[in-house]
């Protein structure tokens, strides 16, 4: 594989939300405003491409047996340094990740790749593979962000979008929105649109 | 040596954890000091944000000295206890204890224009996590001049909005006394009242557990203040 295909590939046609079905969860989670999403795909982009450079280092050292475990410590102690040194020198940005730092060990996309690319792939190549991850798991959080709060809060990054005129005239913030199920269908019709410009995606 | 047998898999995970351990170990001691500071400017920001000041991190610890001229610790009888500092009781751990057992602490700001603001640390739980915030409240012990409310991990959108200032400007003006009994702010959805005829403010849509944490933690917090609140009232 070329560096330019391992970087661009996951942002559509190996997409880890919408192809590879990875990082849902924290999809539901992080997304209902527009701000939490944007943070949350940086944090994750940097972890696993960091991890992905440790682990392709470590590749031929790693006894099989234990090759998960080896992963989940390494991912563990990035995550903890990361959050340990936003504490000290961007205590208003840890304030406002707070939990959402220790909910990027338990990302499948982070595990994913490490235990998919990093362990067969020179460190390089790993380092690219974890950017483009992170960054096609991040545009889908930011899209369904978007949608969430605009639809759910009428609002973009916390700033009044939806004109004042638009309530008097009846129209009504969608509850549903701000609520987890509607991230799945938001993601659902990603991924319909999304199939739909990909034919080879779709399944028989 | 072997790659795949026993003996190199066990000496690979230990000196694997060694290394993570004493790395993390590092990191946590030499950041410490660091974190603690960012902790204690937080805390001051905090307390000012509750009487409408808008501090920055920068401005914070010098707004801070100027503005909270006193600060002391009283007990549930309002009588001063000695040898303690407001700053660094515990407020997480007082607000298990008994009320008459609790240490209480108060922080004096005085405003530019001269008025005096008496604030009062909160604190309790939420949905997913610890809530906590700081009521200020007017010289005649009654009437809230402000709030602040915050989190560790409510859900964005709903439970989260508490620290929203449309939430927190709700209290502004309410009063803690109802008739001379106390009878803290509930938070109640649209619609409702509550029952004891508190005064209350509106509940975040969405966010019922939350809310109902916030009326928790404002009736547990500050009702050993009672004779606190009375004793500036005269």
């Amino acid at each position: 594989m070329k560096n330019k295909e391992i970087l661009l590939g996951p942002l559509s046609k190996n997409n880890p939300v919408i192809v590879q079905v990875l990082g849902i969860c924290s999809a539901l989670a992080v997304t209902s405003k527009l701000e939490p999403s944007i943070v949350m795909a940086l944090s994750v982009t940097v972890v696993v491409a960091l991890a992905n450079v440790v682990i392709s280092l470590l590749r031929n050292t790693i006894p099989n047996s234990i090759r998960i475990i080896v992963q989940l410590v390494v991912v563990a102690a990035l995550v903890i340094v990361v959050d340990q040194v936003l504490k000290a020198f961007a205590y208003d940005v840890s304030k406002q990740l707070s939990v959402f730092v220790g909910l990027i060990i338990t990302n499948c996309i982070v595990m994913g790749r490490l235990e998919a690319f990093a362990l067969s792939h020179r460190p390089w190549e790993s380092f690219l593979d974890g950017i483009g991850n992170g960054i096609g798991y991040g545009l889908i959080l930011i899209i369904v962000g978007f949608f969430r709060e605009l639809l759910g809060s009428g609002t973009l990054l916390g700033f009044q979008v939806i004109p004042e005129i638009c309530y008097e005239w009846g129209y009504q913030n969608n509850g549903l929105m701000i609520l987890p199920p509607m991230a799945l269908i938001v993601v659902a019709c990603i991924i319909w649109i999304h199939r739909i410009y990909n034919k080879d995606l779709q399944e028989k | 040596m072997n790659k795949q047998g026993n003996t190199y898999t066990i000496l690979y995970a230990s000196v694997m954890v060694i290394i993570v351990a004493a790395l993390l170990a590092v990191v946590s001691v030499s950041l410490k000091p660091m974190q603690q500071a960012n902790i204690e400017i937080d805390k001051k920001k905090q307390i000012l944000s509750s009487v409408n000041l808008e501090p920055t991190t920068q401005n914070a610890v010098e707004l801070y000295s100027k503005h909270i001229i006193d600060s002391y610790v009283v007990d549930a009888n309002a009588a001063k206890v000695e040898n303690a500092d407001a700053f660094t009781v515990d407020v997480a751990s007082e607000v298990k204890k008994a009320q008459n057992e609790r240490l209480l602490p108060v922080f004096v700001a005085q405003l530019d224009n001269g008025d005096k603001k008496y604030i009062l640390p909160l604190y309790g739980a939420g949905l997913w996590g610890p809530i906590w915030g700081y009521i200020a409240v007017d010289a005649d012990g009654n009437t809230i001049y402000g709030s602040y409310f915050a989190h560790q991990g409510e859900t964005p959108g709903l439970g989260a909005e508490i620290e929203n200032p449309t939430f927190q400007s709700q209290f502004v003006g309410k009063h803690l006394f109802v008739d001379g009994e106390m009878k803290p702010v509930a938070v109640m959805k649209v619609g409702q009242k509550p029952l004891n005829g508190a005064e209350y403010v509106d509940a975040v849509s969405g966010g019922t557990i939350t809310s109902k944490g916030v009326q928790d933690m404002i009736e547990n917090s500050l009702l050993p203040y009672n004779a606190f609140l009375n004793s500036i009232e005269k």
